[in-house]
C-alpha cells in the first residue's frame, strides 16, 4: 500500500515537472514574477532602508529577498494548482483517479512537482539577489531554516490551490486560487518592518500568519533568529489546515467522478 | 461623413453595451487597483518620512496608480473583445458590409472611454472619501478625468492593434504582464529624484509610463504643473497615434486575409 502511494506520487510529480520544463509558457511566469517584484521593490524602494527605525543588516535587497522568496514559494504552489485545474478540464484527472491505487498520492505528487518547480525559481532568485548586493549575515543553519520555511510555504499553498482546483475543476477558478494568496502576502509587512507600520495596516499585519513567517525569515537571513519556533508552528498549522482542505477536495472530485 | 458617423455610433453603442453586460470587465478594473492602493498606501506610508518626499500622505501620492492600472485593464478589454469578434467570425461578416476601418476602431475605443471615465470618477471619489483633496481644485479634477480617458484610449488602441495583429484573445491577455512591467519599473511608488538605485532611476526616466503617472499625480498633490500635465497628454497622444497607425495597417492585412 505504501509502495503504491509512493509510485503514484512520483509518477504525478515527474509528469508535473516534465510538463513545466518542456513548456516555457509554464516555466517563465513563475520565474519572471518574483524577479520583477524583486527588481521593483529592491531597486525602486531601496531608499526606504534609510528611514528612521529601519535597521536591517543584510540591507534592503536582503529585506525584500525574504519576501520575494516566500512569495515565489507560495505562487509556485498556486501555479501548480492551475496545472491541476487544467488536468481536470482536459479529462486527464478523471483517468488518473481511475488508475491510481492510492489517490492521496496524487496530491503528494503535485506537491513534489510544485516543490521541484519552485526550487528552480528559488535558485535563480537567490542568485540574482546575491548579485544585486544582498548581504547574508546568517550562518548555514540559519539559511537551512530560511529555505525550509519557504519549502513549507510552498507545500501549504499548493495544498490550498489543489483544494480549489479539485472543487472547481476549471482554470476559471484561477482568481479564487491566487487572489487570497496575493492579499495575505501583501497584508504582511512587505516594504518596512512591522514596527514601522501604523494604523489599520499594522493591525492587519500583526494578525496575519504570513507576518510570522516573513519576520522569522528576515531574522534568519540577518543571523539573529527570532520567532522561528512560532513561524514553523504557523507553517505546519497552515499545512495541516490545507491538507484537510485538499483531501476533502479530492473526495469531492471522486464523488463528481 | 454621415455614413461614417453612423457606423461609429452603432459600433460604439455595441461596444458600450457589451462592456456593461460583462460586469467583470467593469468591476475588476475598479476593485483590483483600489485594493492595491489600500495595501500600498498603508505599507508605504513610512516612505513619506524621507526628506524631500512630496507629500505627507502616501495615499495621495499613490492615487495616480489606479488610473494607469485601469488603463491596462482597458487595453485588455478592448483587445479581448475585438479578438473575440475575429475568432467568432464577426469581423468577417462586417467585412462584407460597407464598414470603414475607422468606424470599427473608433467605435471600439468609445466603449473603452466610457468605462475609463466611470473608473476615473470612482477613483477620484475614493480619493475624496479618504481625505485626498486634489490640489488643482475642481478644474483640475476635470483635467484629471480627461487625461485618464485619453490615457485609457491610448492603451486601448494598443489592445486593438494586438487583437488585429494576432486575432487571438489569449495573445491579448498575454500582453497584460508585459505592460504591467512598465508600471513596475516606473516612478509608481517613488518620485524619480528619490530613487536610490541608479539603474532603476535610469529605467524610470526612460519609461514613458513614469510621465503618465506624474501628470496625474501632479494634479493631485502639486496643483497646476504645466510641464507634467503637458508631457502626460503628449505621451498619451503619441501612444494613440502610433497604435492607431499600426492598427490601420493591421486592419488592412486582417481584412485582406479574411
Amino acid at each position: 500500500m505504501k509502495g503504491s502511494f509512493r509510485s503514484v506520487a512520483f509518477a504525478v510529480g515527474w509528469r508535473t515537472i516534465h510538463n513545466v520544463l518542456h513548456n516555457p509558457s509554464l516555466l517563465f511566469p513563475g520565474l519572471a514574477f518574483p524577479l520583477l517584484n524583486f527588481a521593483a521593490f529592491a531597486g525602486g524602494l531601496s531608499r526606504l532602508g534609510h528611514i528612521p527605525g529601519f535597521d536591517y543588516a543584510p540591507g534592503y535587497a536582503g529585506f525584500q529577498f525574504c519576501f520575494v522568496l516566500l512569495q515565489s514559494a507560495a505562487f509556485g504552489g498556486v501555479f501548480t494548482g492551475f496545472g491541476i485545474a487544467r488536468d481536470f478540464e482536459y479529462g486527464f484527472s478523471r483517468r488518473l483517479l481511475l488508475a491510481a491505487s492510492r489517490r492521496s498520492g496524487i496530491i503528494a505528487g503535485y506537491a513534489i512537482g510544485a516543490l521541484l518547480r519552485w526550487l528552480i525559481t528559488a535558485a535563480v532568485v537567490t542568485g540574482v539577489a546575491y548579485a544585486a548586493g544582498m548581504k547574508i549575515e546568517g550562518e548555514g543553519i540559519d539559511l537551512v531554516g530560511l529555505f525550509t520555511l519557504a519549502v513549507l510555504m510552498n507545500v501549504a499553498f499548493l495544498l490550498w490551490a489543489s483544494g480549489v482546483a479539485m472543487r472547481f475543476q476549471s482554470v476559471q477558478a484561477g482568481p479564487i486560487m491566487q487572489t487570497p494568496v496575493f492579499l495575505i502576502l501583501f497584508f504582511a509587512p512587505v516594504y518596512v518592518p512591522l514596527d514601522l507600520l501604523r494604523g489599520w495596516i499594522h493591525a492587519v499585519a500583526t494578525a496575519n500568519p504570513v507576518t510570522r513567517l516573513l519576520e522569522a525569515s528576515r531574522s534568519l537571513l540577518a543571523g539573529h533568529p527570532t520567532e522561528v519556533g512560532i513561524a514553523f508552528g504557523v507553517a505546519f498549522g497552515l499545512i495541516a489546515l490545507f491538507s484537510l482542505w485538499a483531501l476533502r477536495g479530492l473526495r469531492r472530485a471522486e464523488a463528481i467522478g | 461623413m454621415n455614413e461614417i458617423a453612423a457606423q461609429i455610433y452603432h459600433l460604439a453603442r455595441r461596444s458600450v453595451v457589451r462592456q456593461a453586460r460583462q460586469p467583470a470587465n467593469v468591476v475588476a478594473p475598479v476593485i483590483f487597483p483600489l485594493g492595491l492602493l489600500a495595501v500600498n498606501s498603508g505599507g508605504l506610508q513610512p516612505a513619506t518620512l524621507i526628506p524631500g518626499f512630496p507629500t505627507d500622505r502616501f495615499v495621495a501620492f499613490a492615487l495616480a496608480i489606479p488610473f494607469l492600472q485601469g488603463a491596462l485593464f482597458a487595453t485588455m478589454n478592448a483587445g479581448t473583445d475585438l479578438a473575440h469578434d475575429i475568432q467568432t467570425g464577426f469581423l468577417n461578416r462586417l467585412s462584407l458590409t460597407p464598414l470603414r476601418g475607422v468606424g470599427l476602431v473608433v467605435g471600439q475605443l468609445a466603449g473603452v472611454s466610457v468605462v475609463a471615465l466611470i473608473q476615473a470618477i470612482v477613483y477620484v471619489a475614493v480619493g475624496y472619501a479618504v481625505g485626498v483633496d486634489p490640489k488643482s481644485g475642481p478644474a483640475g479634477v476635470a483635467v484629471l478625468l480627461m487625461l485618464a480617458v485619453v490615457i485609457a484610449i491610448g492603451f486601448g488602441a494598443v489592445g486593438i492593434f494586438m487583437a488585429l495583429r494576432t486575432g487571438s484573445s489569449e495573445s491579448v491577455q498575454g500582453l497584460f504582464p508585459v505592460l504591467f512591467v512598465f508600471l513596475l519599473i516606473s516612478s509608481m511608488n517613488f518620485p524619480r529624484n528619490l530613487i536610490e538605485a541608479d539603474w532603476f532611476r535610469w529605467l524610470a526616466n526612460v519609461n514613458p509610463v513614469s510621465y503618465l503617472i506624474e501628470g496625474i499625480r501632479s494634479l493631485i498633490i502639486e496643483g497646476w504643473n504645466g510641464e507634467a500635465i503637458g508631457l502626460a497628454f503628449a505621451i498619451s497622444a503619441a501612444l494613440l497615434v502610433v497604435a492607431l497607425g499600426a492598427s490601420a495597417v493591421a486592419l488592412r492585412e486582417r481584412m485582406t486575409r479574411t
